[in-house]
Parts: structure tokens; sequence; C-alpha cells
């Protein structure tokens, strides 16, 4: 049993992605897979699917869905974006059911830059090398979703124990940190500290393949011939006039400029979620830090899973739950 | 200068293993001798590692191993591995150098003094290097470019350059698999996949294989449906 989703209207840059392809570096294939990690992790955790099941991811540009042929049900994750469902008008994260014939959007909020929308049962997806992540650059794998798309579910479900709003992920603020490295000495100290301490903003040249930053200038001393080399996602990069761009999701698997530092995984998908003008700072950590930091990251994103997988319920079952955490079970009215 | 090779830790997910500043052939031997080390004797944790000019890239899962553990690690293999790299097959790959396929091979004719046949069998004598893998998927890095036709890059990209062009610059020769914007010389056209997509190889050779162009007519190229 299929249902299908007809795209109505899609921005730029939507595609397929699964948690991403291995492998491929060596033979120049980047690893794609979604700009922000946490949010795609969170949407399968929140209908129980497999982790690394394909969702759609949605940019900026926004999508509007509808449902055909079966019911199903969708997580919505990701940067506040506002969601519209049959002329209800609420936001994400959350979990809801789409009937055939009904109209779901999603558009830019607040903030964020990127949504995913997983559902109950399974996107059929191109695998290219057992992978179906879309490299955004190439076309290959999955599929990048246009206006008149249509994508096919197969086995689609309906969980009323998903349905409903979903907490809000934990809270990460701060500078982005890096590691410096693997060409640090290729910038003077004062080229350095001015990476460290300067403010940044995002620039509009951000796209799946990068994002560059507007600021100070991180001028590289002296002239600098860099034999090509392997280059991975989070890495600023810094061309040769100075300015600094971070390689993202479906970033070139080789380049020749010197990388002043490294994202570390931790913050892949804050970083992401930026958007053109939003400013940030960058902080140094100690390599062997930013491995506490994956393993803490790590940790508080399986406590927030767990959360996305209690049963949400009825309404009635949500009181009664809310009301038992409280120790007010006395107030409900049945 | 620190001594040769270093590890550079990248972020919490990667080690820099760098053989030298510059390219040079031996240091390239060093590099796939650990790249075949590390296939022989997988690092617990490592997810993939990517040999490239100069240095090789070693990618691991952060919550399994860490820099100290990976490190130590590759230098044990690099006092086993350091010999030399165990030599990888010959791809013989088809080229056709007839004009409609080779827009730039009157300009390279002109630059190194040739003529156009002298360039085509400067360049099917060649005997090639698979270097590395980079700029886009399959994009594979050739190395072995005879002097006699050495040109450099042009000053500005050409858009729109087909799948399957053999083009040259500097000391090296690639063939494209995606339709993209170039500043190297085309001076023919491949019939043959070099990106297959299997999961297993998905590029037609790999890294430290050997390759040879064998020449043929625009007539083969009908045959195999390739039109210009």
């Amino acid at each position: 049993m299929t249902a299908q989703l007809e795209v109505v209207a899609a921005g730029p840059l939507i595609s397929l992605q699964d948690a991403g392809r291995r492998g491929g570096l060596r033979y120049g294939i980047s690893p794609s897979g979604p700009m922000d990690p946490d949010a795609f992790a969170a949407a399968h955790a929140a209908l129980g699917n497999a982790a690394g099941s394909t969702a759609v991811e949605v940019s900026l540009g926004g999508i509007t869905l509808k449902g055909q042929a079966a019911p199903m049900t969708l997580a919505l994750t990701g940067g506040a974006f506002e969601v519209d469902h049959a002329g209800t008008k609420t936001s994400t994260p959350q979990v809801l059911t789409l009937r055939p014939g009904e109209t779901l959007s999603l558009r830019a909020g607040a903030r964020g830059s990127w949504a995913y929308i997983a559902v109950a049962g399974a996107f059929e997806a191109a695998s290219w090398m057992d992978s179906t992540a879309t490299q955004t650059v190439t076309g290959l794998g999955g599929a990048m979703i246009t206006t008149g798309t249509r994508l096919t579910v197969i086995d689609p479900q309906v969980r009323p124990d998903r349905i409903g709003f979903l907490p809000d992920p934990p809270a990460a603020q701060g500078p982005i940190r890096v590691v410096m490295g693997p060409q640090d000495h290729h910038f003077t100290a004062a080229a350095r500290q001015t990476f460290l301490e300067g403010a940044f903003s995002v620039s509009p040249a951000y796209d799946r393949m990068g994002m560059r930053l507007n600021g100070p200038r991180l001028t590289p001393n002296g002239a600098l011939s860099i034999p090509s080399e392997p280059v991975l996602r989070g890495a600023v990069q810094v061309s040769g006039d100075g300015v600094p761009t971070v390689l993202m999701a479906d970033h070139q698997s080789t380049g020749g400029y010197p990388k002043i530092a490294t994202v570390v995984s931790a913050d892949w998908g804050r970083l992401a979620q930026h958007r053109a003008d939003d400013t940030l700072q960058f902080e140094a950590l100690p390599a062997q830090e930013a491995f506490a930091l994956a393993r803490a990251h790590h940790a508080s994103q399986m406590a927030y899973h767990e959360a996305l997988a209690m049963p949400r319920g009825s309404l009635a079952d949500r009181l009664m739950r809310e009301n038992l955490i409280h120790g007010r079970t006395d107030d409900v009215i049945d | 200068m620190p001594r040769m090779p270093t590890c550079t830790p990248v972020a919490d997910y990667g080690v820099l293993v760098t053989f030298a500043d510059m390219f040079e052939a031996g240091a390239h031997a060093r590099i796939r001798a650990l790249d075949q080390a590390l296939s022989h004797a997988p690092i617990e944790g490592v997810t993939e590692w990517v040999p490239a000019l100069v240095n090789l890239m070693v990618v691991f899962d952060p919550l399994q191993t860490d820099h100290g553990a990976v490190t130590q690690a590759v230098e044990h293999l690099l006092l086993e591995a350091d010999v030399a790299p165990t030599s990888g097959q010959t791809c013989v790959i088809d080229v056709c150098y007839d004009a409609p396929f080779a827009p730039d091979l009157a300009a390279v004719a002109k630059t190194t003094g040739m003529s156009r046949d002298g360039v085509i069998n400067a360049h099917l004598s060649g005997d090639y290097d698979v270097l590395m893998f980079g700029f886009a998927p399959g994009y594979g890095y050739l190395g072995g470019v005879p002097d006699a036709i050495y040109v450099p890059r042009k000053s500005a990209a050409v858009p729109g350059v087909p799948a399957g062009a053999v083009m040259i610059a500097d000391r090296q020769c690639l063939v494209t698999t995606l339709t993209m914007p170039t500043g190297w010389s085309v001076i023919g056209r491949s019939p043959t996949q070099i990106l297959t997509g299997a999961a297993d190889a998905p590029t037609a050779f790999q890294v430290g294989d050997r390759v040879q162009f064998n020449r043929i007519s625009a007539d083969d190229m009908a045959r195999q449906g390739v039109t210009p």
C-alpha cells in the first residue's frame, strides 16, 4: 500500500536526505545528508522510525504538500517554521496526520534555515552508493524536490499516540565551537585572534555546499600554494582575499585553500540553522575537549529522543500524564 | 619544520597525515602504502580515509575513538607500511581525439609547437598514475602527462564542458564525469563511464591504479551512442 504527497509549491534546495553517504570521499563524493543532523534525527525519533531513514529537507523557500490516497502521520522538526495544516496555523516541532485532500505548508518562521518532514512509513527514494542522500550539486542519489514532484510513501501509517506538539530541542547558544587547524599555521597570530574575537555574519552566499561569512578579513600569511588536499564538513577555509567559508554537507571533497579551523560535529546543526545576516562568533577548543563535547552532545540528544518517544496520545491522555507528572491526578475531569 | 609525516587533528572527527609540502613521487608512494595498510588493518572507529597528493585524511566517529588513539594506530601502521605500495591494476580508457570531441587540440598543438597527431601520440604514450579524486564525484587526477604537451590552465573557465571530456592542465590529465565548467584543455572524449556508482567500486579506477589511453575513431564513438 502506498500514498502520495503532491508537491503543490516548493522553494529552491529542497531534497530527500538520509543520514549521509559514507566512504565516498576517496572517490570525490561528499557525504551530503542533513544540514541539521539533530533536527533530522529528532523527526525520526518522534515517529519511532529507524534512525537515518529518508526524510524531506525543507529550505527557507518553504513547501506546500497535498496528501493523496491514504492518511499518514508526519513529524515536522527543524528551525522555527510556520505550519499551515488545512487552514490551521501552528509551528514546528510537531507531529500531525495529513489526510487525503488536505494541504500542509511549511514556511520560514522567526528563525532557522532548514526543516525536516519525516513520515510514518517510508519515502520511496533512489539509492546511489548505498544512500538516498541527494547531492544537490550533481543530483546524484535521492531526489531534488520541486513544484510538481510526487513523493510516494510506502506503507503509510497513522499513529494517534504520536500526534501533538513536541518539546523544544535542548537549548544551545553561544559561540560556534571549533578546533584550530589543520592549517592555522598559515595565518599570523593577529589573523587567528581576529578569527576568534571578530563578529561574523552569514552572507547570502549560503547553500548546501558552504556558508560564506561577512566580517573581518583573515589574510593568509604570505603567498600560498597548498596542493589540493582532502577537506571535511565544518572546515573554515579562507580564500586568497581573506574571506572565510564554512564547508557544509555537499562540500567538494578536496580543496587548496588553507583551513584556519574546523567546526566541531556537535555544532554542525546549530551553525546550519543560521540565516543570511545572522551574526556568529567562534570559540576554539583543545582537540581533547572536543571529544567530551561530542559525547555530551550525543547524550543530550538521546535524552531528547526519549522525551520525543513518549506517547502523546489523545488530549485526555496528555492531560492525565501532565497531571500525573505534577502529582495532581485529582484535578482530572473525566 | 616538523618531521614528516605529521598527524594534525581536524575538529573531533579527523586526523590529517601529511607526508610532504609539495607533490613528489616518493611521498605519494608512502601515501599509497598507508592507504593499503588501512584497508588491510582497519582501525576501530575509523569510517573512511582519503588519499590525496601530499597527505591522507583519516575520518572517524568521535563517539567511538579519538585523535590520540587514531594517531597512535596510524603511526603504528606507518612503521609497518614504510615500504613500497603494491602496484595497482592497469585500466585502459578509450578516447576519441577527432575534431568535434577535441575543441582545444589545435590550441595545444600551437602552444607546444607540435602537430595534432604529435599531441595525440604524446598523450597516448603517457603512463598515468591515479593520484587522487577531488573537485567533483569521480574526478580522478592522473599524473604522468609527458612534458612535451605541458600546457597551463586557461585564464578563465569554459562553461558546459560535457561528461567524458579528456583534458590536460599542468602535469595532470582528467576524464570528467559531469557537465561542468573547466579551465583545462579538452583534447578528446571518452565513452567510458568513470563514475559507476557501484557500492563496492564507484569508479572505473582507484587511487594507485595506472591508466593507459587507447585511441578510437568517431565511428567507434557513434557505435557506442556518443555524439559530439
